[in-house]
């Protein structure tokens, strides 16, 4: 049978590569935006997979409510994204130093 | 080893190999198309873990909705591709570190040792009268109605911000201001009906004697 560590070591799996994904697409936003669903991806996998061992239901709520703040924060990202290509003509990070930091 | 486990892994490799695609191909239309693929094996996974709303609605909502507007932003902003990946090898080394001493950690803390099927036991499968979707309901709006209805509002508010961030005023558009059609006044203001003398018929220039002349008598 499937254990939870299998689970469990999936998500891991899916979390490291987001990870890398982000240090290997530095210039890149709308990847950086992928890297960090699949970063969710991977949390939500956790979740149900534990919602599902320990027989409590509240694991999937929390995926849900992860489900909603994760497509609102698309929604809003991508709309930066938009409004920073229209004012720039780039969306290299590491052209977007106006700020100094 | 039974089907759900062969599932298990069949599902697991499709996942893996579609996400190492997302951040590593060139091309984000492509990378995009992969994580559909991502989204799509891991809304089975969920299946496999007896949580059907959740996967159905992963479906529903991140292929239908947000990857679709990913599409959208990605063939709208007509990015240079070419020059976002030139330094794609420099950062390559470090992010393969970060990422096996990630891997190695993870896997000391949730490897079979601690999380395996002597401590965490398989659940009994679910009868089949079981209906998810109901249990979540029950749940969803009893105990946590509260935070349910502040997801509603952050919704709102994600709908509201989108929608001004990308709003823009041109000064070319002609539209009609209703807030000032309210203020017309009788006298000069309203429409003025004026006498147009009619233009005088036009007489096609060179009028063959084959056809066209039985139209115009």
């Amino acid at each position: 049978m499937i254990e939870l560590s299998d689970y469990l070591m999936l998500g891991g799996v899916l979390f490291a590569i987001s990870v890398a994904g982000i240090f290997i697409n530095r210039k890149n936003l709308i990847v950086l935006l992928m890297c960090i669903e699949l970063m969710l991806l991977a949390v939500n996998t956790n979740f149900i997979a534990y919602s599902h061992f320990l027989g409590d239901m509240s694991g999937q709520i929390f995926v849900f409510f992860i489900l909603t703040v994760a497509a609102a924060e698309a929604a809003i990202g991508l709309a930066i994204l938009v409004v920073l290509f229209r004012n720039r003509r780039t969306i290299d990070v590491e052209d977007l130093d106006a700020l100094k930091g | 080893m039974g089907f759900e486990k062969f599932l298990f892994y069949v599902l697991a490799a499709t996942l893996i190999a579609a996400a190492g695609m997302v951040v590593t191909r060139r091309n984000p239309v492509h990378a995009v198309l992969f994580l559909v693929v991502a989204f799509f094996s891991s809304a089975m996974l969920w299946m496999l873990l007896e949580a059907e709303f959740l996967a159905i609605s992963l479906v529903l909502v991140y292929v239908g909705a947000v990857l679709v507007l990913f599409l959208f932003v990605i063939m709208m902003l007509d990015v240079d591709i070419a020059t976002l990946k030139a330094q794609f090898i420099r950062h390559l080394p470090l992010a393969l570190v970060v990422g096996v001493i990630m891997l190695v950690e993870i896997f000391l803390v949730v490897g079979p040792g601690n999380f395996g099927g002597e401590s965490f036991p398989n659940p009994a499968p679910q009868g089949p009268d079981y209906n998810n979707t109901r249990e979540l309901g029950l749940l969803l709006y009893s105990s946590y109605l509260y935070p349910f209805e502040i997801a509603a509002v952050i919704l709102l508010v994600a709908i509201v911000a989108a929608i001004r961030l990308t709003l823009r005023h041109r000064p070319d558009t002609k539209y009609l201001d209703p807030s000032k059609q309210v203020y017309v006044r009788k006298g000069p203001d309203r429409v003025q009906l004026i006498r147009v003398p009619p233009e005088p018929r036009r007489v096609p220039p060179t009028a063959t004697p084959t056809s066209g002349v039985e139209d115009e008598a």
